[in-house]
């Protein structure tokens, strides 16, 4: 096996040290119930209120709007249908076409229930819709707007602080699942941006899997979720999850810094070397706006050949990376992102995924440039299309 | 991860009689750059009748490229006759097995043989006589015929294994009822309907059509009378589900925001169908 060269940052990242040294003595020695009357036990509560505190300070907001969940899946399913359920069976829920299967299945979901969902596209290069939206927005009853603040496969970003404003003036609630642009972009400030719920998740941020935050405005009107006990301001029932809030906490506190710090230039950086070098392949084309774009993510295809096939030669040079193609998915249709953005059949199938992290360096990227041209030509010589 | 044998990655790494041949004697191509996986096949015949060199281009996953390298070792010395036995299942055994949702790269490598063998008998190119071969899954491309040589060859019992091993009913889901009669009526179930769907001869009324025929139906004449009058605004409209006498329909495009999009289902859509099946009390419904 070749030096690991892991490139896949979108899907999960490495636990920092950090995180893990800052979580360890809740296993071993302080493993106490926070509800706990006695000091053994309810002196951990500090510890999650301190890291509560921490999460609230990189979000910009109050400590007691911030909801430890199980992931951001559990944090996108709570905001939509405990606010449809607020809303009553009236609501209109307006998302759009490219969202993580954590918001599509429970739209869809609503959608059998009776539900009036709107489904908004978006333009060949990933971006937002803006006139749908707003013809959307402009439609009569309570709705809840859910739309993610950057998308996973490509990194496009939308402009959540302009339309979590629109949706304000409109009256509609509105929720952002922020799972990839937390601790990606700088600007995911509560304090500024008027959204009423916001998602996401520890584990692409340095923490480990197994915790999520949903961020609730005060005054938003959602259900809770998880009901059978007083836990997170009788929000979200279950005995607090002591170790991966306390490691959450300190991996916002991290990616505070980070944000600010001048990593996000220096991966951006990494990924242009990375894109440029792959545009050398003849052919090759890059999905999604190269502006609106998150600093860590590169989707390129490289037509005629497919991308479970170049994953598995990756894999043989110690790169990891993901495919939007059909054969990865374990369905039979290629990226749900790619379609909506009408991306040529050509680009569908071909499609790799780069994602970048602050561990990322030099001799990551250099690997996939080493590797790609040859595995590109390997699979041209093998494909009817490739001459 | 895909759970490949030993032999799948083998035949993945090292790939066996990549390329064309010169003046092949037969050549057969199945698959689309569209639906993600392709494969060229051509042969050439010694002066013994045996196939004395076969050559392969594929566009696919890892598994496409092991099932075409391993059919085309498998296949070398044999007579025309003695390939044309060779199936999906034997692709797959010779394999050490695949992952049942890649079992279609198996069958598309049969395929190709197919063809190619049919293209040297008779010099077509086309894949198949699709001559009373009904087109199942628009997807995929799929026509019954295909879908029939996989539930018999593999004993295919689900609709969900047909679309592991044709991909038909992979993409919309528009045909899974249609593959659903085709698997009643190849393993003697009482299918639903029985006799009035039968007698294709006589055009039966609407409600006496199988499911699977009452789509291919209605999806006629969506085409036919409500598809080209939509389009005219930038709009569409796909067939969701047809039970009884109720069709569900989805818009798309400019339809699918439109105000009045209810007029549309009435007015054009639900008229045009009662018109055309000659069924009055059909019932137009929108889905989403």
């Amino acid at each position: 096996m070749s030096e690991l060269h892991y490139l896949d940052n979108n899907a999960t990242t490495m636990p920092a040290p950090e995180v893990v040294d800052a979580m360890m003595p809740f296993f071993r020695d302080r493993w106490g119930n926070a509800s706990s009357m006695y000091e053994f036990g309810g002196s951990v509560r500090r510890d999650v209120e301190d890291a509560r505190a921490k999460v609230a300070a990189f979000l910009g907001c109050e400590p007691r709007e911030v909801v430890f969940t199980s992931c951001g899946s559990e944090s996108d399913n709570h905001a939509i249908f405990g606010t449809v359920e607020a809303l009553g069976p009236g609501a209109t829920v307006i998302t759009t076409k490219v969202e993580h299967p954590a918001v599509i299945q429970p739209c869809k979901a609503l959608e059998q229930r009776g539900v009036r969902v709107v489904w908004l596209p978006v333009h060949n290069d990933g971006t937002l819709d803006m006139d749908a939206y707003k013809a959307a927005l402009a439609m009569p009853g309570p709705k809840l707007v859910t739309m993610m603040w950057a998308n996973n496969e490509t990194g496009v970003l939308f402009p959540i602080p302009e339309c979590a404003a629109l949706a304000k003036a409109a009256g509609a609630v509105f929720h952002t699942d922020a799972t990839q642009a937390v601790g990606k972009i700088d600007g995911v400030d509560m304090a500024k941006v008027p959204a009423d719920m916001l998602s996401f998740s520890g584990h692409k941020i340095h923490a480990p899997k197994g915790i999520g935050v949903l961020f609730v405005r005060r005054g938003t009107p959602v259900r809770p979720f998880l009901l059978g006990g007083h836990q997170e301001s009788g929000r979200r029932a279950g005995t607090e999850n002591v170790p991966y809030i306390v490691g959450l906490g300190k991996a916002c506190e991290m990616a505070a810094v980070e944000v600010r710090d001048g990593t996000l230039s220096r991966i951006a950086a990494l990924r242009d070397r990375l894109q440029a070098g792959l545009l050398r392949i003849p052919d090759t084309v890059v999905n999604g706006n190269l502006e609106a774009r998150l600093p860590n993510t590169l989707n390129v295809s490289f037509p005629y050949i497919e991308g479970e096939a170049m994953l598995y030669h990756l894999g043989d040079a110690g790169v990891c990376a993901s495919s939007g193609s059909a054969c990865t998915s374990g369905s039979l249709e290629p990226s749900h992102v790619l379609r909506a953005m009408d991306a040529p059949f050509t680009s569908l199938h071909g499609s790799l995924r780069f994602s970048l992290s602050r561990y990322t360096n030099d001799a990551d990227v250099d690997a996939v440039l080493d590797a790609m041209p040859g595995i590109v030509k390997t699979l041209r010589e093998l494909s009817p299309y490739g001459h | 991860m895909w759970d490949y044998s030993e032999k799948v990655l083998d035949h993945f790494h090292h790939p066996r009689n990549v390329g064309t041949i010169e003046n092949p004697d037969g050549v057969g191509e199945v698959g689309a750059l569209a639906c993600g996986d392709a494969l060229k096949l051509m042969f050439k015949l010694g002066p013994d009748g045996r196939i004395a060199d076969v050559k392969f281009q594929t566009f696919g996953c890892a598994s496409a490229i092991a099932s075409s390298s391993a059919l085309t070792e498998m296949i070398k010395g044999m007579t025309l006759e003695e390939a044309a036995k060779v199936t999906n299942a034997d692709i797959a055994k010779y394999l050490d097995g695949l992952p049942e949702q890649k079992m279609h790269c198996s069958v598309m490598g049969m395929e190709a043989l197919e063809a190619a063998i049919a293209n040297y008998k008779t010099g077509d190119t086309t894949v198949r006589e699709l001559k009373d071969d009904p087109l199942v899954c628009t997807c995929f491309n799929v026509h019954e015929s295909e879908i029939v040589e996989a539930i018999r060859i593999n004993k295919l019992t689900t609709v969900e294994q047909v679309t592991n091993y044709t991909k038909a009913g992979g993409a919309c889901g528009k045909c899974k009822g249609a593959i659903q009669a085709i698997l009643d009526r190849e393993l003697g179930r009482p299918a639903a309907d029985s006799p009035a769907a039968k007698a294709s001869s006589a055009p039966a009324s609407f409600a006496d059509l199988s499911p699977a025929k009452k789509v291919l139906a209605v999806e006629k004449a969506l085409e036919k009378l409500v598809r080209p009058a939509l389009a005219v605004d930038g709009g569409d409209v796909e067939l969701v589900d047809v039970q009884g006498g109720r069709v569900q329909i989805r818009f798309l495009g400019h339809c699918a925001h439109c105000m009045a999009a209810h007029l549309t289902q009435d007015g054009l859509v639900q008229a045009k169908l009662r018109e055309e099946l000659g069924a009055p009390d059909l019932v137009v419904e929108t889905v989403q």
